[in-house]
């Protein structure tokens, strides 16, 4: 009896999906409901990832500002779901915006899309390296304004950030209080986890359908050679600019569901080594493959919870005292990881077949 | 106009370090096409190693400009042993690999040299010493300080050196000759590793007296210091031209300038609105604008893409 290989692969998928359904009431049960928020954050990262790795990964432009979109996203959640504008401006608002969420999150979709398009044109002409060095900038830029742009108008109430973000509700219920569900209580850490995986699926989805498109296969041909992709009628301009607008698209997404999650916004969470993790992800993973990318978010999102949970026992036991705080260790491991993944493993941990070979071939040539 | 002349006197003390930086991306840019993004980090480690050796001397009661001196000559090799080292990791083994390979590298280089600082050093601010002549003469309603005009005058009396080293040795031959066309210049004899090697020796080297001019100027120094001066010594580079000498000096120095007078002046154009505290907004801007209009900088030629 031979096995069909279309039913093996519903049958994965089903597999998967049955594990995703319940993974946060097993998380859950075994180290408790402060590890289901760990997954709700990879859940995030798995996203921005995913944007990234279109900015990156698909078009081959290496941005090191991608957390200004993440924070663009989640500064407008905040100002339409929190009580900030009204006591800023008692002028302009009388009352609290509360925008349901299924609208703040397309807009914030769109600003960022908006912001990551503004960015991209000035920098469409630059090479990679210059143009690194400008998303570098301008990611620095946005956190500079937010930490600054509470005087004289208060806007984002500077380094204080912005609190009393009410949380995502849907059909009514807001997504931070637990649930009674066909006699279950699900808590709010679950239905949030339920809600980000809708939206991770549906990212994922969207890349997968991208990079299969037309405009995926031009995203590559610019990556691998720019003139000969002009050379085959490739509108350049367009297309980078769509890469930069698409991928900023998913980071503001990302922002909007932070925000909403953790009920706060302060610039500090959108510093450079927050891009720079995003970017580790990517090229951990393997740049360009989306499986192999969301490897690299979960890995890397779990990662200091790990580095919490074991580094500082074991430090205390061999040192007596802690020498290296997990936050330290952790930036350490990523910048040795972005070192030791580039030198010997180019393509990523779980690489594309395409990439591989690609990359293999180039080892020869050289 | 008193203020005019003092912010145009701090913007050229200011200036004059940000050309010595600018020097260390430019001729690593002239030689490998290649931005070395740890160079901050390196000016941060100059800076923090100097004070450390200078802590140390203090109490020996030495006269305070030979312990600045001692610290300077204890920074220099330092970051002479970190910019090698940086090479020979981040840089020589991707020389061949695609171009995002060795940015990243870099990147992660840059943020294990910050983390390391930051274990040795500590998270606080570090503060130099008083031990330099900070009297203030009038230039014209304004005030110049004995330190400024040290910084000012041994960056360029350094700029002078690299100069001649360029232009009139074997070795600056080797260099500008490896920076034309790295695989002539290997038929010719030229040891193009040992060039590259050298290029980002020397440029640390320069790094590292910038490290102090900084810490000695703003009295203090601290592990996340690299970051934004890096970026605008970048900065620098590119409005100059990158990969040009000249280019990067007087890129430093407009630059320089160019904060002072915004820093000075920013809080009268916008009615208040922006303060002295978005200054560092301002490198970026004209970061933006050179390379929208003039992408080959003030003294570049136009050079068409290697592919």
């Amino acid at each position: 009896m031979s096995a069909d290989p279309k039913l093996k692969a519903r049958l994965g998928i089903a597999l998967i999906g049955v594990a995703l359904a319940v993974l946060p009431f097993a998380v859950g049960a075994t180290f408790g409901n402060s590890w289901v928020r760990i997954v709700d954050f990879a859940l995030l990262y798995v996203m921005l990832a995913l944007g990234l790795n279109i900015v990156v990964g698909f078009a081959g432009l290496l941005d090191l500002g991608y957390i200004a979109f993440y924070a663009v996203g989640a500064y407008l959640y905040a100002l339409l779901s929190s009580p900030h504008l009204a006591t800023a401006f008692p002028a302009l608002f009388a009352v609290a915006p509360g925008w349901p969420v299924w609208a703040v999150l397309p807009l914030g979709a769109l600003v960022a899309g908006l912001f990551g398009v503004m960015l991209g044109a000035p920098t469409l002409k630059l090479r990679g390296d210059y143009l690194a060095i400008v998303t570098l900038g301008f990611g620095e830029i946005i956190r500079i304004f937010l930490n600054n742009l509470n005087a004289p108008a208060n806007i984002t109430n500077g380094p204080q950030g912005i609190n009393n973000i009410a949380a995502a509700q849907i059909g009514g219920h807001a997504l931070n209080r637990p649930l009674e569900l066909f006699g279950v209580m699900v808590p709010g850490v679950h239905l949030q986890y339920y809600f980000f995986l809708a939206l991770t699926l549906l990212v994922v989805f969207v890349c997968v359908r991208l990079q299969d498109s037309r405009l995926g296969r031009a995203w590559v041909a610019i990556r691998e050679d720019e003139v000969a992709a002009r050379a085959c009628g490739i509108n350049t301009r367009n297309v980078k600019l769509l890469a930069f607008g698409l991928g900023a698209t998913f980071g503001g997404v990302a922002g909007g569901l932070f925000a909403g999650f953790q009920g706060f916004v302060s610039p500090e969470s959108f510093g450079l080594l927050e891009s720079v993790m995003v970017l580790c992800m990517v090229v951990l993973g393997g740049m360009g493959h989306i499986p192999g990318v969301i490897l690299g978010a979960v890995l890397l999102a779990l990662l200091p919870e790990a580095l919490r949970w074991g580094a500082v026992p074991v430090q205390q036991s061999l040192f007596g005292k802690v020498l290296i705080d997990p936050e330290s260790l952790r930036l350490l491991l990523f910048g040795i990881a972005l070192v030791v993944v580039m030198r010997w493993r180019p393509a990523g941990l779980w690489p594309s077949a395409l990439r591989k070979r690609e990359l293999a071939a180039h080892g020869e040539a050289a | 106009m008193d203020i005019l002349i003092q912010q145009i006197i701090n913007g050229l003390v200011l200036g004059s370090i940000y050309a010595l930086v600018a020097l260390g991306y430019t001729m690593v840019y002239g030689i490998l096409g290649l931005i070395n993004f740890a160079h901050g980090e390196v000016v941060m480690i100059g800076a923090l190693s100097a004070l450390t050796a200078i802590g140390l001397l203090v109490p020996s009661g030495l006269p305070g400009p030979v312990v600045v001196l001692a610290g300077l000559l204890i920074a220099i090799p330092v970051c002479m042993a970190v910019g090698f080292t940086i090479e020979r990791i981040a840089y020589r083994p991707l020389r061949n690999a695609p171009r995002l390979a060795p940015l990243i590298t870099a990147i992660g280089v840059s943020i294990v040299l910050q983390q390391l600082a930051m274990m040795g050093w500590g998270r606080n601010y570090h503060t130099f010493p008083a031990l330099l002549s900070v009297t203030a003469h009038k230039v014209g309603g304004a005030a110049i300080t004995d330190l400024q005009i040290i910084i000012v005058l041994t960056a360029a009396l350094l700029m002078a050196a690299l100069v001649w080293l360029v232009t009139r040795t074997r070795l600056g031959r080797a260099m500008r000759a490896s920076a034309e066309n790295p695989a002539v210049a290997r038929l010719m004899g030229v040891d193009v590793d040992r060039v590259i090697s050298f290029t980002f020796v020397l440029g640390s080297g320069l790094a590292a007296v910038a490290g102090v001019m900084v810490a000695a100027n703003y009295s203090i120094a601290h592990y996340a210091m690299g970051f934004m001066l890096g970026l605008k010594a970048f900065t620098a580079a590119v409005l100059g031209g990158i990969g040009n000498l000249g280019g990067a000096m007087l890129g430093g120095l407009l630059l320089g300038i160019i904060e002072s007078l915004a820093a000075g002046y920013i809080g009268d154009l916008t009615g208040g609105f922006l303060g002295s505290h978005y200054k560092d907004v301002f490198a970026f801007f004209v970061l933006i604008l050179v390379l929208v209009f003039r992408p080959s900088g003030l003294m570049g030629e136009k050079v068409a893409e290697r592919a």
